[in-house]
């Protein structure tokens, strides 16, 4: 770990105020994932700006009929918050799905927002990794890749995002609130996260001296019929393989309106309106969801340890529709597979 | 008269462990404390070019930072490197020694600050270049060239003949990856530097060896370092051999004339040992009614380029079923990694994995039920000597823990039990493990107080020797355990072995009964002394130490408390220090044994395995205390779930280096992972193996398990995987 200056942000003016001053400054909240990075070397900061007693911690109704979520709110907190559990359960089930509680409950939705990649290469400085250092070259092509991209891969860059939460928002259609040096802004979920492309050091569209304050969830929670089944290496505390979050409006035996989002298989989560295109009027049948499945994995690409993701991503969409048809969404606790 | 021996005894050290009282390596300290950090090679196999360390040493708060081209000096003949448990082959690794790089993650400088901040900030600032070499790390490639070692077993007739004439015929490769240790201390060494003399407070599994080590390495007297480690965060194998931060912090002690600690981190841990990457062929021919009559145990097992760590894989499918005929061979793989070691149950948790998954496969073959396969198959004798066992309960263990687990409601054909989408499989394996006792000394001072300290140097590493220690010596001194205290893991302290192979709860219990029975005679001898003494003319045999007094095993109501006899004597205390020898029983093999039975869940789309429950019936000679014991058998039980689902150590073998060495990558089981555990321990008495009658647990419970629940996901799935762990992927792959 290097050595590096502290400050508190006065508020979140002053917050963007000194991130844009400082291009080496992060910000701090829970630190899960930051501290972490800095104790291998990945992240050196030269300021954090500790932004965790600033006050983005509601969780409010929006005039639309919508939830907004403060960026300081626990991951604890919001899968357990009544009107999340009530009206969200798609976000509730994702939170509870990664990580562990003693995390939960340190981390924030912001956090878990920006949140690094968790390829193995990103992790050890000893190794080339275009993320850490631009230029150096990706090592996961050609390397131990079991837990690497199958979607929106690039040359320079095969690593996945590891959040589950962001999964469900994805699917949610939520929208990030930013406030930078030019003011507020709203980003969409679906353009928060980036493809790596040639800079796979950019994990976001998120700019300099930029603060995400709110996650805004519309009115449509698909309370019904969803689930977010995550596949793994173990049963609890390890990151998806791949992981499903379905939610369908089912009206008399058919697909009023589908949302299909996959965690563990991109840089980001990944949605394909084509694939959704594919469900939407449709009855609920299983051929439905198989081709809905091939039509959102039409351009996957393994890379060797990682190959068993594309059957593997077919077999758990295709359950996790099930899931979401039937109305019996998968269990965070009971790792039975509903 | 034994009261505590055979009782559920919590530990002794629990409170101390749970408050924080109890202090491990890394918890030791002293003023003007410096701290260590290392730098490690990028690099498999190469030699230093350069050393650039102005960066670090710009940084206030660095002390020095030391490399091969400045350390103090070090010994420069591989004898002096040669722990008491080290590889008989080769030249052990040498910390800071010279420019030569042997395996990626290997120390070459050694930042000294102020603050450990301080030091791992300064260490990431030391810029090294490499002249690289080319490096073989993968053991699919080194595996060609491994080279055959002397064979391990006497072979049996002709077991190629015998196998090609069977009537049901079975062979198969088996693979078993690199597995790391993962105690959950980090290994950490504190010298406390006074005057020239070291106490080093050390993470190891033997103190005595450490201690051996160090003299010889630093070239100094025995009595110029004293090494002590009063609490081991678990271990498994890890630290029977000397760790290098050991010799590390020493040599940065006196490079500095400071006190000095130095704290791997998880990834610098995963440059120690491992357990050995293998393949194992077994062959297996049998008659139609299920007799063995032919076994071939073939092993290629991966150590380092420059020492040759094995252990005898094929050496279980030798001892344990009766076949006429039975061949063995092992090969030794060379990889630049560090040298393997022993991990938990060395050689049996791999070698019994491969028998027991190919007596399963047998089994199907056969169209015979598992237990009846090896009950068929069962042997009173070892097979490579025909001696009896001293004792072998195993017939009860499969019968036991059948019943316990219900195996009679098994249905023979895989993919015949379901529940919903669940594919249900039950799995089942032998487990075996050697019971042994090392040579070792105890002494015990009893006060007249009537207060007895027991010493040794062995070690307690999580296993619970504190408590067993405790109860062992209430028992033959005929106190409450309240009245003992135990001194162990001290260099000073009597000669012990290292901590290991199951030796120690049988070596340290007879131990003390040797030194129990010396303070008995001497009390005896004080007592005879007292005026009207009810013990005259009584020999030592016919006295017992009880209820603490001395007593005439013929007339009870004749006793005498010990501190009474004591202070009568007008000393203050009564000491004795014995070694303990045991004489070789060459009439019989000695083992423990097991049956495990495993109940696995297999979602039919999707392929993840649950392991809904398993059974472990363990016949392993007396059970000094059922509490811990089982707590013992239990970890490796779900040790034996991470063998056979989770645990694998990655490499990338263009860059020669392990790619997931930390804890949320490399994966053990969690608790979501473990679900019913039951273990049944059969009774055994066993009047040969030691007086005592123990036989240890150590190893014994991870040993079969990872083969019950690889049965036992055959059994649901149809499908077999050969190669370890079984991930969900390999339950659908098409190979």
């Amino acid at each position: 770990m290097n050595s590096f200056q502290y400050s508190r942000a006065q508020d979140i003016a002053d917050a963007v105020r000194q991130s844009a001053a400082d291009s080496s400054a992060r910000f701090i909240a829970g630190g899960t994932n930051l501290v972490d990075l800095m104790k291998y070397d990945v992240e050196r900061p030269t300021r954090l700006i500790d932004i965790s007693h600033l006050p983005l911690r509601a969780v409010e109704e929006t005039s639309n009929g919508g939830l907004r979520i403060g960026a300081l709110v626990l991951n604890s907190d919001l899968a357990w918050h009544p009107q999340v559990k009530d009206r969200y359960p798609l976000l509730s089930s994702a939170i509870l799905a990664g990580a562990s509680t003693q995390l939960r409950n340190m981390a924030s939705t912001g956090g878990n927002l920006l949140q690094r990649t968790r390829c193995l290469y990103f992790y050890d400085v000893a190794t080339p990794c275009n993320k850490r250092k631009p230029g150096s070259g990706c090592s996961a092509i050609g390397g131990v890749n079991r837990i690497n991209a199958i979607l929106g891969t690039s040359e320079a860059c095969i690593a996945t995002h590891p959040s589950d939460m962001c999964v469900a928002l994805a699917a949610l259609d939520a929208t990030v609130h930013v406030t930078g040096p030019h003011g507020v802004r709203t980003i969409p979920m679906a353009d928060f996260h980036r493809l790596p492309g040639d800079t796979p050091e950019r994990d976001t569209n998120l700019e300099s001296g930029e603060i995400v304050t709110a996650v805004e969830l519309p009115a449509h929670g698909f309370r019904t019929n969803y689930t977010y089944l995550k596949i793994r290496d173990r049963l609890s505390y390890a990151f998806a393989l791949v992981s499903v979050a379905a939610a369908l409006e089912i009206d008399n035996g058919a697909i009023r309106q589908a949302r299909l989002a996959l965690g563990g298989v991109a840089h980001k989560p990944w949605r394909d309106p084509e694939a959704e295109a594919v469900l939407a009027g449709q009855p609920v049948e299983q051929d439905t969801f198989a081709r809905a499945a091939k039509v959102i994995l039409r351009d996957a690409k393994g890379y060797g340890h990682n190959d068993f993701k594309i059957d593997l991503a077919q077999r758990t969409i295709i359950r996790a529709l099930n899931q979401a048809a039937q109305g019996t969404p998968q269990s965070q606790s009971d790792k039975r597979i509903a | 008269m034994t009261n505590y021996i055979g009782t559920a005894t919590s530990r002794v050290d629990g409170r101390d462990k749970v408050t924080g009282v109890a202090r491990y390596a890394a918890e030791f300290g002293a003023p003007d404390l410096v701290h260590a950090s290392i730098v490690t090679s990028p690099i498999a196999k190469g030699h230093i070019k350069r050393i650039d360390r102005a960066r670090a040493m710009d940084v206030e708060g660095v002390i020095a930072v030391l490399t091969h081209q400045d350390r103090p000096a070090m010994a420069d003949s591989d004898k002096a490197y040669k722990d008491d448990v080290a590889p008989e082959e080769g030249s052990p690794f040498r910390p800071l020694y010279d420019d030569r790089i042997q395996f990626s993650g290997q120390p070459v400088a050694l930042v000294l600050a102020e603050d450990s901040e301080t030091a791992s900030y300064a260490a990431s600032l030391i810029d090294i270049t490499y002249d690289e070499e080319p490096h073989v790390t993968d053991f699919a490639r080194a595996r060609d060239k491994a080279v055959a070692l002397d064979a391990p077993a006497k072979p049996r007739g002709d077991a190629a003949s015998a196998f090609a004439t069977s009537d049901v015929r079975h062979h198969a490769d088996y693979f078993v990856p690199i597995e790391h240790h993962n105690p959950m201390e980090l290994f950490a060494s504190t010298a406390i530097w006074n005057d020239g003399k070291l106490t080093v407070y050390d993470k190891t599994q033997g103190v005595q060896n450490v201690h051996g080590y160090l003299c010889r390495v630093f070239e100094c007297d025995p009595d110029d370092i004293r090494v002590v480690s009063p609490f081991v965060g678990g271990a498994f194998g890890s630290g029977l051999r000397p760790a290098y931060q050991a010799a590390l912090a020493v040599l940065a002690a006196r490079a500095v004339h400071r006190s000095v600690r130095l704290v791997l981190t998880r990834q610098q841990m995963y440059a120690l040992g491992y357990r050995p990457a293998m393949i194992q062929r077994i062959q297996l021919g049998a008659t139609a009614d299920g007799a063995l009559n032919a076994i071939a145990h073939d092993a290629v097992t991966s150590t380092s380029r420059y020492e040759d760590f094995h252990r005898n894989e094929t050496t279980w499918s030798s001892l344990l079923y009766k076949s006429e005929t039975a061949s063995y061979q092992h090969k030794l793989a060379h990889l630049d990694l560090a040298t393997s070691c022993d991990m938990r149950a060395p050689s049996a948790a791999t070698g019994v994995y491969a028998l027991e998954a190919a007596m399963d496969e047998l089994a199907v073959a056969l169209g015979m039920d598992p237990v009846e396969l090896r009950l068929t198959c069962y042997s009173d004798r070892d097979q490579r000597t025909g001696l009896p066992f001293s004792s072998k309960n195993l017939r009860e263990c499969y019968r036991r823990g059948a019943e316990a687990f219900g195996w009679d409601r098994r249905s023979g054909a895989p993919r015949s039990m379901r529940e919903g989408r669940e594919l249900i499989g039950w799995g089942m394996a032998t487990g075996v493990w050697e019971a042994l006792q090392m040579p070792i000394t105890v002494r015990i001072a009893l006060t007249s107080n009537g207060h007895a300290e027991v010493s040794c140097a062995t070690a307690d590493i999580g296993t619970g020797t504190y408590t067993i220690m405790t109860q062992v010596a209430a028992d033959v001194l005929g106190l409450p355990i309240e009245a003992i205290s135990i001194k162990l893991g001290d260099s000073t302290l009597p000669q012990s072995p290292v901590e290991g192979g199951s030796w120690m709860a049988a070596s340290v219990s007879n131990g003390i009964v040797t030194t129990g029975k010396a303070i008995r005679d001497d009390l005896l001898k004080l007592a005879q002394h007292i005026p009207g003494s009810p013990f005259k003319g009584l020999s030592n045999d016919e006295v017992m130490l009880v209820d603490g007094a001395i007593t005439s095993r013929a007339n009870r109501r004749d006793a005498i408390a010990i501190a009474d006899v004591v202070r009568a004597a007008s000393i203050d205390r009564i000491e004795r220090k014995e070694q303990t020898t045991f004489a070789k029983d060459k009439a019989h093999a000695h083992n423990t044994h097991s049956a495990i039975f495993a109940e696995v869940r297999v979602d039919e789309d999707i392929g993840v395995i649950r392991v809904a429950r398993i059974v472990s019936a363990v016949a392993a000679g007396r059970i000094l205390n059922p509490k811990t014991a089982r707590s013992q058998i239990m970890g490796g039980m779900v040790w034996g779930i991470g063998m056979a689902l989770h645990e694998e150590t990655l490499i990338d073998h263009r860059l020669g280096r392990i790619m997931n060495a930390n804890i949320a990558e490399y994966h053990v089981p969690v608790n979501a992972d473990v679900h019913d555990i039951d273990v049944i321990f059969v009774d055994e008495q066993d009047d040969f193996v030691n007086p005592m009658g123990i036989k240890g647990l150590g190893e014994i419970g991870i040993v079969g398990v990872a083969a019950a629940i690889a049965n036992a996901v055959y059994h649901a799935t149809g499908v077999r995987v050969r190669d370890l762990p079984i991930t969900l992927d390999k339950l659908t792959r098409t190979a």
